[in-house]
């Protein structure tokens, strides 16, 4: 973290950033923080316990408002800012991009495929937390799912907390505020609690870095990262794309092969 | 033996399955008539929210067909409504979505034959199914007004 | 007209299950995964009395989530409407909310009642009578005495249970209350004396409201705003859990030809809460919203509805998923 906190200074002193995302002490845990003066930069922190994807952030423009922005990114951060390239969303001469590794190196990334890179060789962050609930869904069967899911979702009271934590979700115009047609209620209600997570899901098809802030911003505790997280495995096991490939490819919604292989099409 | 009714609604391809359908019709093949039938364009435009709202509405099965791959009026759109599909199915079944109630299937225009059999196979299987009710049950709010006040 | 008495635990429960029986929806905070909220119970095994606050309030119980205002249906040229019947409203008890979501509902009312009284609205709160307990301990994010409150404040409450040894201490407050009491008086003992205070939990204030208010009204064109904004990812939880939040969306739940209006709960921390159809938004930055968020509750409440719209419960910071933590802006503020 030391090295952090110096390249911190060091970029905002020089005047190459003039703001620097990452975590900083909260309450019961680390949460966001801006640093736009060296003095300010000891409060950086990075560790396990930061969660959330601070990506969320680089599309917040009255936020970066045009500025040079250095970001700490985790691993999954790290996927997430590969796809905000990919989809045209970051400039990279705008952009600094600091990781700090499992063996707590500092590293600073200088080209896009650097981060690519990265991400090949260094392991992905284990999530253990969900493990007995992913089981347990694996166990069960259709009507209990379903009993599971609807019982789950019918709590949502739709705050967006998790369109509003995920890095992805920048839509000017979400699709739940679209009107001319309602596609989906904005109220909460099961049902349109349920098409609400099923088109959110649907919508980060090879795009998702899953993360889970989704889950973690649930003020409700409701486990919908293991939506996304299905639809990450979907991608893998149907079109052999993997998350790292997924957010440097094309849309994997809007390419296809023709060999693209199916067992339920009579 | 009840006598439910599956209502069925299917989302089809202009120039190849609706055709299809077309051709079932004029060679006076009779099939069951428990399908409506919505026309698209190119299966590449059904909107898989589209299948979500029709279990909403009341329907208990859906199919959904269109040009075989390679044989698609417009080149690809079939090609990209498959890989939709791969993963909308997968995810409908991970949330515990009756995903047999679905029946996705390329019928050509030439097909007449195949798509009588995939309405009569499909409306049986549903009959089997019984009606969807438990996906209208999460539709209705009012029944669950009362859960509602605080929520779930 | 307060009246103190003594319930045991065992006589409350079988009080509870007597009102149970009665046909009276009873809530109290119950476990729900992870979390402790309120929910309909059957039987009083569900409640949860060890929790320091629930995540959302109880304001549900007259201002839900979901409303339906009216419905139609068109029959050839004519349009039939449909009221919800107010009779329709069950009798509500809502068990084990603490001081700060009961004296919540005193913002709450206000609103509902200051250019248009709230049919709805009120009529569910007719229905419901509150019974409280004090409490017995806090955590960080509780401010409840910043806010002229207490955590054994009376303020909104019908009974207000305050734990002591083996039982509670009853306080009924109000006509409601006694009602209430009645459906099984046998469950209540004479008061035994016991003396609120050595029970609560001790809250020390931690920001002076009326410094607050006074910075509050000089700070419009403050750049605080922006530097406090900042993680703001402008969800709705903190309007959402907010006991005193009441700000709602209408909206149409069509179906041909036809349909429900309803209202839903909305958050003045979206982005669209104040978008014009012309494309013009009056608050475009998150810290224009935040801005409105603590000047509403704070200023603009206080001058037109004699009332703050905060009561320290907590949760707004306890829900954030990026840590806004009211309490620390507004003792920011004060110093």
């Amino acid at each position: 973290m030391d090295e952090l906190r110096k390249k911190a200074t060091e970029l905002l002193q020089s005047g190459d950033v003039q703001m620097v995302i990452g975590y900083e002490k909260g309450t019961k845990g680390p949460r966001p923080c801006f640093i736009s003066v060296p003095e300010e930069a000891h409060k950086l922190i990075f560790d396990e316990q930061c969660t959330g994807n601070l990506a969320v952030y680089l599309t917040h423009k009255d936020l970066i408002a045009g500025q040079k922005v250095a970001i700490t990114a985790s691993y999954f951060a790290l996927r997430s800012i590969l796809r905000l390239f990919t989809e045209n969303q970051l400039q990279a001469d705008r952009l600094v991009v600091l990781t700090v590794s499992v063996d707590k190196q500092l590293i600073v990334f200088t080209a896009v495929d650097d981060i690519a890179a990265y991400l090949q060789s260094a392991p992905v962050p284990k999530r253990e937390d969900d493990a007995a609930l992913i089981a347990r869904l694996e166990a069960i069967s259709r009507e209990e799912r379903w009993a599971f899911w609807t019982e789950e979702l019918s709590k949502c009271f739709k705050c967006y907390a998790c369109r509003a934590a995920c890095p992805m979700c920048y839509c000017n115009k979400c699709i739940v505020e679209e009107n001319r047609p309602q596609w989906i209620q904005p109220w909460a209600s099961t049902l349109a609690n349920v098409e609400w997570h099923i088109n959110r899901a649907m919508h980060m098809t090879g795009r998702c870095s899953d993360c889970g802030a989704c889950g973690a911003a649930c003020p409700l505790g409701l486990p919908i990262h293991l939506l996304t997280r299905r639809i990450v495995q979907e991608v893998q096991e149907n079109f052999g794309i993997g998350a790292n490939e997924a957010v440097q490819k094309d849309n994997v919604l809007s390419t296809f092969k023709p060999e693209d292989k199916e067992n339920f099409i009579r | 033996m009840s006598e439910f009714e599956p209502k069925i609604v299917a989302f089809v391809c202009n120039w190849c399955t609706y055709a299809g359908a077309d051709l079932t019709g004029t060679s006076r093949m009779k099939y069951a008539s428990n399908v409506k039938i919505v026309r698209f364009p190119c299966t590449g435009r059904i909107d898989f929210m589209l299948l979500l709202k029709a279990f909403a509405e009341g329907a208990d099965g859906i199919i959904v067909s269109g040009c075989h791959p390679n044989d698609c009026h417009y080149t690809s759109g079939n090609f990209h409504a498959r890989r939709r599909w791969v993963v909308f199915r997968g995810l409908l079944d991970f949330m515990g979505i009756d995903v047999k109630r679905i029946q996705f299937s390329w019928v050509s225009a030439a097909e007449g034959a195949k798509w009588a059999e995939i309405v009569n196979s499909t409306v049986a299987a549903i009959r089997e199914l019984g009606p969807y009710i438990e996906y209208r049950k999460a539709a209705d709010y009012l029944a669950q007004q009362e859960k509602e006040v605080f929520n779930g | 007209m307060m009246e103190k008495r003594y319930i045991s635990l065992i006589s409350l429960k079988r009080w509870l299950e007597k009102l149970n029986n009665d046909g009276k929806h009873i809530y109290a905070p119950v476990h729900k995964g992870e979390k402790i909220d309120f929910g309909r119970i059957s039987s009083t095994d569900e409640i949860s009395f060890d929790h320091v606050q629930t995540t959302q309030s109880a304001k549900s119980v007259a201002f839900p989530r979901t409303e339906v205002l009216f419905s139609y249906e068109k029959e050839k040229h004519n349009v039939r409407l449909g009221n919800p019947a107010s009779d329709s409203i069950p009798e509500s008890v809502v068990f084990g909310l603490h001081p700060c979501d009961a004296a919540g509902f005193d913002p709450l009312s206000a609103i509902f009642n200051w250019d248009y009284k709230d049919e709805l609205y009120n009529a569910r709160k007719e229905h419901t009578t509150l019974v409280s307990i004090s409490c017995t301990k806090s955590d960080e994010y509780c401010f409840c005495t910043s806010v002229n409150g207490g955590p054994g404040n009376t303020t909104g409450s019908d009974i207000l249970l305050t734990p002591v040894e083996e039982g509670f201490l009853a306080e009924i407050l109000t006509e409601k209350g006694e009602t209430l009491m009645k459906a099984d008086e046998t469950c209540f003992e004479p008061d035994r004396g016991s003396v609120k205070e050595d029970y609560l939990v001790k809250l020390p204030k931690k920001f002076d409201l009326k410094t607050v208010q006074q910075r509050l009204n000089s700070a419009f064109e403050s750049p605080v705003w922006k530097a406090q904004s900042q993680r703001c990812i402008g969800c709705g939880a903190c309007a959402f859990v907010c006991p005193t939040c009441a700000c709602f969306d209408i909206q149409e739940d069509a179906h041909g030809d036809k349909g429900k209006r309803l209202r839903c709960w909305d958050s003045c921390g979206f982005t669209l809460f104040t978008q014009h159809t012309s494309g013009h938004n009056p608050r475009e930055t998150q810290s224009q919203r935040w801005r409105q968020r603590l000047l509403h509750k704070f200023s603009y409440m206080p001058d037109r509805l004699s009332v703050v719209g905060c009561t320290g419960c907590g949760r707004c910071s306890r829900a954030c998923p990026v840590d806004m933590n009211l309490l620390e802006h507004l003792i920011s503020l004060n110093n």
